[in-house]
């Protein structure tokens, strides 16, 4: 499997891999919206970058985590993976076959093996339909008659994620926020699919509701091998729930490797910044202590006009000339494990430890706390 | 301010040496499917310079709690009981023109989402502004110079041609700085902080709980901080006030709640929540079931429901009687403190690290 991350711009030969090998690979997969403005004929006048240049692999039955800020391109490369959107460039390889630009009739095969669960499951739900028939209508698409009928299969898979199959006929503002996300999983398990694209599926949730969710989907994703692409921005949700772990900025994949290594040994400093920002709960004396503090300064830039070379240049502490003119590749820095590739000409000491001094980008932080001193 | 000295004299007698204390507060709304008791017998006091925190879920009561100390409920459809004093001045009972003394001067809001909180019709500066005239009787120039002086505080770049700004012009991360700006204009004493960075990336998160960290020590004045983030909450508060179906089911400073939880509901929360350096091969503990309607809530102890523990407790007292929450540092549980320590070092404290 790492063979297959170690150069992402290979090309996918394989016609049908064996089972234990990649299920999706995509490679530079790039999605630019187009921006129309002028009068009185409305031209083209720009792009928003989106997602440029992804490019990453899921294995069979693996769990694959993406993780980023909002507008990062994590949700649109999920949409793209499913083939919600039509990607601007790239190559999207599911199981041995190029689905990039697949027409509606060969992608109709390829659609009931790869299913997407959303964020919020108040929308996701059609209000006007019962339990029942959301979660048969993929079968009924498909024209799939499972063994002793449709209903009975709903009412497993009712069972299956912790619902009472006696709730076949109910509609969806009968049930709470995280039953509802439960019925997005039946539906989402209803065609017996091999890649899940789980879309934040527990941000929307409280608290105490959010570890139901997230142990159901561990448990199915044992059970049945399910693979997943888990997109969120919860770092800590990613870590317990992904075996290894993209880290996505304005775009681009900057950072990607085995959990250990994106949690306890990051080498790119946006993953460090990321890192660092997470709130710990402080069961110790002050919360956070012995970790790094990393404050970067202002927001994403737009992705309308992303910066020159390295994206996070803008942002970074330890950006020089080089960042801005050069692009740095996704490749594996020496020491690394094999697998683990970043993309950063000046990467950062392979540790999450306290510095010796704080890095403080905010020049308002900078400011009061030099003033505290 | 002369209407504000015409308090009563009969000040609260437990809230004496705290700024703020709040006793026995019911918030109710009446709606078409009955009496929702969103606040049921909340007490608690913030003291000058400190930081509270409020956790609990969507639906336990703490957005109302806070918009009750502000005033800021539909009066006709509500109905509060008890009593909220601010500095010897008790709120639930002041008229309108009392209250918009006190918003926005001695006390202020910062509020979740800053787009939906700030005008989109005026400029930031002049929304900025305007609470400082208002409350200092400052003129335009006056006022101008500090909303500039303030923007620069909070960190946003070129105050000055910000200042006429729009507040779509601004970032998610830079509108939530001018609402702390907005929110500390006038020196207030106490700031309320409802899911201030709920909205914003961690990245940004990091940086505004730090600037409003930094901001308090300078100004020295309380917060109230809302969230249901127990990572933020032992950043940010000193004191901790957990919430559950509108009552706080557990009291303590933050270090005490965060290192020795006390109430089922608290462990709960702990174990539910993954963390950074957790052990990936455990399965998360999710408590079981959903929160409670508070149109109609679960006799006596609200958690018993969704408790893991109510064997324990002989009899029917846990839906029968509703536990107590006592002084200071304290849990409303039925459970004996033996049993309590015994479960938390067995079951708990294992999965805390």
């Amino acid at each position: 499997m790492s063979d297959n991350l170690t150069l992402p711009a290979q090309q996918g030969p394989a016609d049908a891999p064996s089972p234990t090998e990649t299920l999706l690979e995509v490679q530079d997969l790039t999605k630019h919206f187009p921006i129309y403005g002028g009068f009185p004929f409305k031209r083209k006048v720009g792009a928003v970058q989106a997602v440029d240049g992804v490019s990453l692999t899921v294995g069979v039955g693996e769990s694959v985590g993406l993780v980023g800020e909002s507008g990062c391109g994590k949700s649109t490369t999920g949409r793209l993976i499913t083939r919600l959107l039509e990607p601007t460039g790239g190559k999207i390889t599911y199981a041995g076959r190029d689905i990039t630009h697949a027409s509606r009739k060969e992608l109709a095969p390829v659609r009931s093996e790869i299913q997407m669960i959303f964020q919020d499951p108040y929308s996701s739900l059609n209000p006007r339909q019962t339990v029942g028939s959301i979660i048969k209508s993929p079968m009924e698409v498909n024209g799939i008659e499972p063994a002793g009928g449709r209903e009975k299969k709903v009412r497993e898979l009712l069972e299956l994620v912790g619902l009472n199959p006696e709730h076949y006929n109910r509609f969806p503002h009968e049930f709470s926020g995280g039953q509802r996300q439960r019925i997005g999983v039946a539906r989402a398990l209803a065609l017996e699919p091999k890649l899940i694209v789980a879309d934040e599926p527990v941000s929307a949730l409280d608290v105490s509701i959010q570890a139901q969710v997230v142990n159901l989907l561990q448990q199915v994703q044992k059970e049945l091998g399910i693979a997943f692409l888990f997109i969120a921005h919860d770092l800590a949700v990613v870590r317990h729930f992904s075996q290894r772990v993209a880290v996505m900025y304005l775009g681009k994949v900057v950072e990607v490797g085995d959990r250990d290594s994106i949690y306890t040994r990051p080498r790119h400093p946006y993953t460090h910044a990321l890192l660092s920002a997470v709130p710990e709960i402080g069961i110790e004396d002050g919360a956070g202590e012995g970790r790094e503090r990393i404050r970067l300064s202002g927001d994403v830039p737009s992705p309308i006009s992303p910066p020159s070379g390295c994206r996070f240049r803008t942002r970074c502490w330890k950006a020089q000339d080089k960042c801005a003119t050069e692009e740095p590749p996704l490749v594996q820095l020496s020491g690394n494990r094999a697998g683990h590739l970043t993309a950063c000409h000046f990467p950062e000491e392979p540790s999450i430890e306290a510095r010796d001094e704080d890095v403080v980008m905010d020049p308002a932080l900078k400011a009061l706390e030099e003033d505290a001193d | 301010m002369t209407t504000l000295t015409k308090t009563e004299d009969a000040a609260a007698p437990t809230g004496a040496d705290s700024f703020l204390s709040v006793r026995d507060l019911k918030v109710r709304f009446s709606t078409e499917d009955g009496i929702v008791k969103a606040v049921d017998g909340l007490s608690f006091d913030v003291e000058r310079g400190k930081t509270l925190g409020i956790v609990g879920e969507s639906g336990s009561g703490k957005s109302v709690t806070n918009l009750t100390i502000l005033g800021l409920h539909n009066p006709r459809n509500t109905t509060i009981d008890g009593e909220i004093v601010l500095d010897g001045k008790e709120l639930v009972t002041a008229t309108e023109k009392e209250l918009e003394h006190l918003r926005g001067n001695k006390m202020a809001m910062i509020f979740q989402d800053p787009l939906t909180a700030l005008s989109p019709y005026y400029t930031v500066g002049r929304q900025l502004s305007e609470p400082f005239m208002k409350h200092r009787g400052a003129s335009k120039k006056e006022a101008k110079d500090r909303a500039i002086e303030m923007l620069a505080k909070v960190g946003i770049p070129q105050p000055k041609v910000r200042f006429d700004d729009y507040p779509h012009q601004f970032s998610g991360g830079m509108r939530q700085r001018a609402m702390i700006a907005m929110a500390l204009m006038c020196d207030p004493d106490l700031l309320i902080a409802d899911e201030p960075t709920t909205a914003l990336d961690v990245t940004v998160q990091a940086q505004i709980l730090d600037l409003l960290k930094d901001l308090q020590q300078e100004i020295g004045s309380a917060i109230i901080f809302i969230t249901h983030d127990l990572g933020v909450i032992s950043h940010m508060a000193d004191d901790l006030l957990v919430m559950y179906a509108g009552r706080a089911v557990e009291r303590g400073s933050v270090r005490e709640v965060m290192r020795e939880p006390k109430h089922p509901y608290t462990w709960g929360l702990l174990s539910s929540m993954p963390r950074l350096d957790s052990n990936i091969d455990e399965m998360l503990e999710p408590i079981p079931g959903a929160p409670p309607s508070l149109l109609n809530p679960p006799s006596g102890c609200p958690f018993h429901p969704r408790c893991a523990y109510r064997d324990q407790v002989s009899g029917t007292l846990c839906t029968d009687t509703r536990p107590p929450l006592g002084e200071g540092r304290a849990a409303a549980c039925h459970l004996t403190a033996e049993q309590k320590q015994t479960i938390f070092i067995d079951k708990i404290q294992p999965r805390l690290r």
